[in-house]
């Protein structure tokens, strides 16, 4: 269907109340939407602000009574932005249920090539489209107009307009990422290569030198997008030091034994801000010992925290942020190298800078085309060797890192194969509190006391939304449109200022 | 019976996918430089899940089916970014989308695109009109295109399959992408004569 050009609306001021009445419908380039609502004072200074979803997904509901086996294609219905992630954690809980955790080589690995696609894909989409007219276009030097570039210019065809060799850049990366996915998955959306126990397919040789050809290439551009990330992060430290920022925990997957950066399989790890360890290393089918949620009455997305912490203290961050702050190290020479770099800014100590999730989520970007080189130079991927399977369990967790963030697949299945059980918690649910810090953090520190807000301050609030690379599709519990507005609202709750764009 | 395509632009660079990029930082392309280009594409995009909001994969899956020479097909939920590429490496170009509303309730409408300086509301689906514009803008790619809107009945329901009345719909617009395929075929071959 086709979709209607952004437009911006501003009511004007009431004199009664001094109060004005802000919306943005929707919050743009993010993935999906939802809603924030700021609450000024009487002297316009925001003592609220919340970031809401305000629609039910049901996908938990809706799957139950369907056979197991067709878990990991329904539930990358879910989204069609990050499918592979539910796709792959989904399978890996389906092979705990037929005792096939202990995959091939073949199968792991065609598996691991499937989700580094994915990781390069997603990274690449959000950096360059996504993310990158806030950072081109947004700085100017002076924290009052920070981010407040002219509305028309921040989005995919300003950059294309101004840079294009950047945007074809992030065209032809998110096109290869897409390529390795069809290659592994069998479709670029929605595949059917993983499969309880296993993968119904492995890389024939022509499909591992069609995509070997391009690696050079992309390997370049990973490079020079971890140099621009790293060097805007560098000339606006000033800007982005507070921007959005706060002290958090970190959670996410690491490898087991070695701590290493692991995206796909691994023990659950949380460290504090400092970096002490708050949880070590947890087999994740016992993550409901580690991880609660916590429901709230003005939002469908949960809230998650580290149960022996509690709701208050324990809430953490997750995605590249998280990510390079809880791993001992990656296991990819030029990552590696990146990473120790990105690490030197925080002088070695966890990194809680909010805009360093692109820095971070470009040192991921290198990472993936690392290991997506070095998986197409091993012969597994040519094996015949492709399920297997074990002593039937009755239920199971399935884990990933997901391009957002640590992703949650939990089920129970019947004696009769159907599923009765499902909960999900997904990378965008993790870092709902983080997310609402930030905003809260944005709307005080650059919205509150202006005797006008104007629409390019508004899009601070989304620049902070937009580090996180929220996909509100599966994170709030919507299908179809979820329109993020932000609203104005006086000290009585009535809502007084709109500017609106949708 | 539709009208023609449009001759392609002249200035449709067909040879390069990287005009703005310098060459000497360009390693191969994603796209063999010794691979015939493709001439004509159709994308019918939309999910199937949606009922009638299939109507625009469902046409692609059917022309596909006919395995027409010099035709590339595609089908996807949604137009994305990588689509620019695509539609850059063709000389004609035909969208297919269900429609909630047509012009005097005829099964289809069938009509030209041209690049807009427009984005979505959502950051990861474009418009035809903002691909092309991407095609222009990263690729100097200006393809003659077209957009083929299939009445849809209801695009609301969690369901596969096209309703009754989608169906009927989809049959007339088959004709059409079937004599716009000629259209775009003889223009082609016009076009590459010497």
């Amino acid at each position: 269907m086709t979709e209607t050009p952004p437009t911006v609306t501003t009511a004007g001021s009431s004199p009664a109340s001094r109060t004005r009445r802000y919306t943005i419908n929707p919050v743009t380039r993010i993935e999906g939407h939802g809603k924030v609502t700021i609450l000024l004072d009487e002297n316009d200074e925001v003592v609220e602000a919340r970031m809401h979803i305000i629609e039910f997904r049901g996908f938990e509901r809706f799957i139950l009574g369907r056979p197991y086996w067709e878990m990991p294609v329904i539930v990358q219905r879910l989204c069609g932005i990050c499918p592979v992630s539910h796709h792959l954690a989904a399978a890996k809980a389906m092979d705990r249920i037929v005792g096939g955790e202990q995959l091939t080589p073949t199968a792991e690995k065609i598996r691991r090539l499937m989700h580094l696609g994915q990781i390069f894909q997603s990274h690449a989409l959000h950096f360059f489209h996504l993310a990158s007219p806030d950072l081109l276009f947004g700085v100017d030097g002076t924290a009052a107009s920070a981010f407040a570039a002219p509305a028309a210019q921040r989005n995919v065809l300003g950059v294309a307009a101004r840079y294009p060799e950047l945007a074809v850049q992030g065209v032809m990366m998110r096109k290869f990422g897409q390529e390795v996915i069809q290659a592994t998955a069998g479709k670029k959306i929605h595949g059917t290569g993983a499969i309880p126990g296993g993968v119904n397919k492995n890389l024939l040789i022509a499909e591992r030198d069609a995509l070997r050809q391009h690696v050079p290439q992309m390997l370049a551009w990973a490079r020079g997008a971890v140099k621009i990330a790293r060097d805007f992060t560098m000339e606006h430290l000033v800007e982005l030091l507070p921007f959005g920022s706060f002290d958090s925990n970190h959670l996410s997957l690491v490898r087991e034994g070695d701590g290493a950066l692991d995206l796909y399989h691994g023990v659950l790890r949380a460290v504090d801000k400092d970096g002490h360890r708050l949880v070590n290393d947890v087999d994740y089918q016992r993550y409901l010992e580690v991880v609660s949620e916590e429901v709230r009455s003005w939002s469908y997305m949960k809230f998650p925290f580290i149960r022996t912490i509690g709701p208050e203290k324990g809430w953490y961050r997750v995605g590249p942020l998280a990510r390079l702050n809880t791993c001992a190290f990656i296991p990819t020479p030029e990552a590696e190298a990146a990473r120790r770099e990105y690490l030197a800014l925080t002088h070695g100590r966890p990194n809680n800078i909010t805009m360093c999730y692109h820095w971070a989520r470009m040192v991921e970007l290198l990472h993936a085309i690392e290991g997506i080189r070095d998986l197409l130079e091993d012969s597994d991927l040519q094996g015949d060797d492709l399920l297997t399977h074990g002593p039937r369990r009755e239920e199971a967790v399935g884990v990933i890192e997901a391009p957002r963030g640590t992703l949650f697949h939990h089920y129970r299945v019947s004696r009769n194969d159907e599923v009765t059980l499902c909960n999900l918690i997904v990378s965008t649910t993790n870092n709902n509190e983080p997310m609402n810090r930030a905003v809260a953090r944005v709307a005080r520190d650059h919205l509150g006391g202006k005797p006008e807000i104007t629409e390019g301050l508004l899009n601070h609030l989304e620049v902070a939304i937009r580090a996180y690379d929220p996909c509100l599709s599966c994170a709030t519990h919507a299908m179809g449109r979820m329109p993020l507005q932000v609203e104005i609202r006086d000290g009585t709750g009535r809502v007084v200022a709109t500017a609106a764009r949708g | 019976m539709p009208a023609a395509p449009a001759a392609p632009s002249s200035a449709a660079p067909q040879t390069s996918c990287f005009p703005g990029l310098r060459a000497a930082s360009t390693p191969p392309a994603p796209t063999s430089p010794t691979e015939a280009p493709p001439r004509i594409l159709v994308i019918g995009f939309g999910n199937p899940g949606r009922r009638d909001d299939g109507l625009g994969p469902t046409l692609a899956a059917r022309l596909a089916a006919r395995e027409l020479p010099g035709v590339t097909i595609e089908s996807d939920y949604q137009l994305c970014l990588e689509h620019a590429e695509l539609v850059a490496r063709h000389e004609s170009v035909l969208f297919v989308d269900a429609a909630i509303e047509v012009p005097g309730n005829a099964p289809f409408h069938l009509g030209p695109l041209q690049p807009l300086d427009q984005v979505s509301c959502f950051s990861h689906q474009l418009s035809p009109h903002a691909v092309l514009h991407v095609a222009a803008q990263c690729f100097g790619a200006r393809p003659s295109a077209w957009l083929l809107g299939v009445r849809a009945a209801d695009v609301g329901s969690f369901a596969e399959g096209l309703t009754p009345a989608a169906e009927r719909n989809l049959t007339a617009a088959l004709d059409a992408a079937l004599a716009w395929l000629a259209s775009a075929t003889t223009a082609a071959q016009s076009s590459s004569r010497p």
